[in-house]
């Protein structure tokens, strides 16, 4: 007992000789150490705070920060590079932010699809093993280009095609128009994620176009003030928009035209049966006319002079008469059934 | 402009300058615009130069005087901070009838959310004190005396910009020995705001704690509060919002006892016990014989059940 009374002494002794660490107030001091924070709801001396005002106000904010040390040192420590450093907890303080939180973003028409019917993404490797070109081929990013180049030096055309057409040229129109359309899908997502409202021929306004854009904006309204199937017909001087995306501005041009006429199905129907049936060989009579007069010629001169000859021609002109004039020649059909003739240029 | 254009981004810099505009989860720390009124001057002038040291690098400083009068037209100092991408600002400016004055402010979705007007009584500068200074990029500790600054809205609104003006940015951890600077907002019944600013000297307690002695080093002033422009309370709440990612996710079916170990709940559903996918052995496979007999079995039993069927109708 003795021993632990000496020490406890000692200590005591010890500690007198430093100046205290303990700090006594009337109210509670609101601490938010995460924050290195401290609010003193204590009532302040008016006395003091006229008298020797930077004194009082030294001993007060000492007193509150030896509280708020007491509070930090009371915290769980760990040693990085040498120092010791005390892991704050989280501040009680809120401060307001400088922009709302994110919100969901709303999901590109592809992304929608994809969610509806399962479809996931699949990676790509980034390097693949080319049998032709004997080496590991990046499939995408830095240097598949290069590769892709070295690849297809040489072009397969198909029988059939055009010997003035340039086919790598042909390649890279195709890519460009990928490109560009897949621009404007994308153009397209942000709109509908921004929920702005552009007008679809993407015209501004007739101070802002340009007379390509204005081109465009003509085009795709002539198409969009189609109705039933009847479409606006060209003027004699009119250009139409021409380039890459314009088809995909005009509004059904992927769709095929309506089969609504003015005509009734049923009357339509019967038309049709008739022309059928009271099909009559066409005779083109000018040039039966023209036939008949040279295979008369033919017989006066060479009335007194072969048999054969004559026969023959007879026949060949018998032939072609006797079918009854010529084979259904192409080209006499109509183009567009309501479109008046004579009406617009000639297409070149 | 009626009918917007989507401005897409030339070069890659730009993009990231335009993404950095957006929402994000995580917020970067928030600058200050130090901007200059038609006049300003003197202990403005300084006040604002001592700020700046306080806050580095968390600063933008535009030189030039701003004919502004914030409280009047708010849209170029919102246009300003939008521009530079900062979140507080203050304005500093000096005129017959407000003479040293300067207004802090912070801004929410490109507009000013509170705007506090101080007017500056009395002012001494950090270089007007030849004491030891300490280091820069120092956490200072905040402390607030008083009971006036939980009595009103607005006061507490500006204990809230104060602590947001000068408590940097949010840290996990600090080092002991680096903890040298605390500031203190002292406020008076005639609502005038004491700003004093220290250095923290350690020193041996005998215990683990040390005794705190403190030396005036900072810029000492004294604020008179002259006009306030505070948000409403559900602006205010809305912009305090955190959002729900970033709270702490709840463990579930995980549970503690006394010695400390970890218990945890796994659900695992119904299962069919008959069709449960065990290993074949071949020696457990049914002999053809037995097979007939299983069979047999089941047609005895059929036909006993068939036999009771017929008596029962009868």
């Amino acid at each position: 007992m003795d021993i632990v009374k000496e020490v406890l002494e000692k200590q005591q002794r010890a500690l007198e000789k430093y100046k205290p660490i303990t700090v006594d107030k009337h109210l509670e001091v609101r601490l938010d150490i995460g924050s290195l924070l401290c609010t003193d709801p204590n009532d302040l001396e008016d006395k003091e705070l006229k008298n020797n005002k930077e004194q009082y106000l030294l001993n007060l904010t000492r007193d509150n920060t030896q509280l708020l040390i007491n509070g930090i040192w009371a915290l769980p420590t760990e040693r990085v590079d040498e120092c010791i450093v005390a892991k704050l907890p989280e501040p009680t303080t809120v401060l307001p932010r400088l922009r709302k939180p994110p919100g969901p973003k709303p999901l590109t028409k592809w992304e929608k699809f994809a969610k509806e019917k399962g479809i996931k993404k699949k990676k790509r490797d980034k390097k693949k093993y080319d049998e032709v070109l004997d080496k590991w081929v990046p499939t995408y990013g830095f240097k598949r280009a290069d590769a892709e180049k070295e690849k297809e030096w040489v072009l397969e055309v198909p029988k059939n095609a055009d010997p003035n057409e340039d086919m790598f040229q042909k390649k890279i129109d195709l890519r460009n128009e990928k490109v560009a359309k897949n621009e404007i899908q994308r153009m397209k997502n942000i709109v509908r994620a921004k929920k702005v409202e552009v007008p679809r021929g993407g015209y501004f306004g007739p101070e802002v176009a340009s007379s390509g854009q204005l081109l465009t904006a003509v085009t795709v309204a002539k198409s969009s003030t189609a109705s039933v199937g009847k479409f606006q017909s060209k003027l004699p001087k009119e250009k139409e928009a021409r380039g890459i995306g314009v088809k995909e501005l005009i509004p059904g041009a992927k769709r095929k035209a309506s089969h609504i006429s003015e005509q009734p199905e049923k009357e339509v129907n019967l038309d049709l049966i008739k022309s059928v049936l009271n099909k009559k060989p066409k005779y083109d009579i000018e040039k039966a006319i023209s036939l008949q007069k040279n295979e008369n010629k033919l017989e006066r001169e060479s009335n007194p002079i072969e048999k054969d000859r004559k026969a023959k021609k007879g026949k060949g002109g018998k032939k072609g008469g006797g079918k009854g004039g010529k084979k259904p020649k192409g080209g006499r059909g109509q183009r567009a059934p309501g479109k008046k003739l004579g009406v617009g240029r000639k297409r070149r | 402009m009626s009918l917007m254009r989507i401005r897409k981004p030339k070069t890659r810099k730009g993009k990231q300058i335009l993404l950095a505009r957006e929402p994000q989860l995580i917020e970067s720390t928030r600058t200050m615009l130090f901007l200059d009124g038609r006049k300003c001057g003197g202990d403005v002038k300084s006040c604002m130069r001592d700020l700046q040291q306080l806050r580095k690098p968390l600063v933008k400083v535009l030189n030039r005087n701003n004919d502004i009068t914030p409280f009047d037209d708010p849209s170029s100092l919102e246009f300003l901070t939008m521009k530079n991408d900062c979140a507080l600002f203050a304005f500093g400016s000096t005129s017959k009838k407000r003479p040293n004055n300067l207004i802090l402010g912070r801004i929410f979705e490109n507009e000013i959310l509170d705007m506090i007007e101080l007017g500056i009584k009395q002012y001494t500068s950090m270089s007007e004190f030849k004491t030891e200074k300490i280091g820069t990029n120092v956490k200072p500790c905040l402390i607030f005396n008083g009971p006036r600054w939980n009595q009103t809205e607005e006061l507490r609104r500006l204990r809230n910009l104060l602590i947001d003006t000068f408590h940097k940015d949010k840290v996990d951890a600090i080092r002991l020995q680096g903890i040298e600077h605390v500031i203190s907002f002292t406020c008076t019944e005639d609502l005038s705001i004491l700003m004093r600013s220290y250095k923290i000297m350690l020193k041996k307690s005998g215990q683990k704690t040390p005794r705190i002695e403190l030396v005036e080093i900072g810029p000492s002033a004294d604020l008179s509060i002259r006009r306030t422009k505070i948000a409403s309370e559900d602006l205010y709440k809305q912009a305090r919002k955190q959002p729900k990612q970033l709270q702490p996710k709840k463990k579930k079916n995980l549970t503690y006892d006394e010695l400390g170990n970890t218990h945890g709940r796994v659900h695992l559903g119904k299962q069919n016990v008959t069709k449960i996918q065990t290993r074949r052995v071949k020696g457990l496979k049914k002999t053809p014989e037995e097979k007939r007999e299983s069979r047999q079995k089941k047609k005895d039993l059929i036909k006993a059940a068939a036999r009771e069927l017929l008596k029962n109708t009868e």
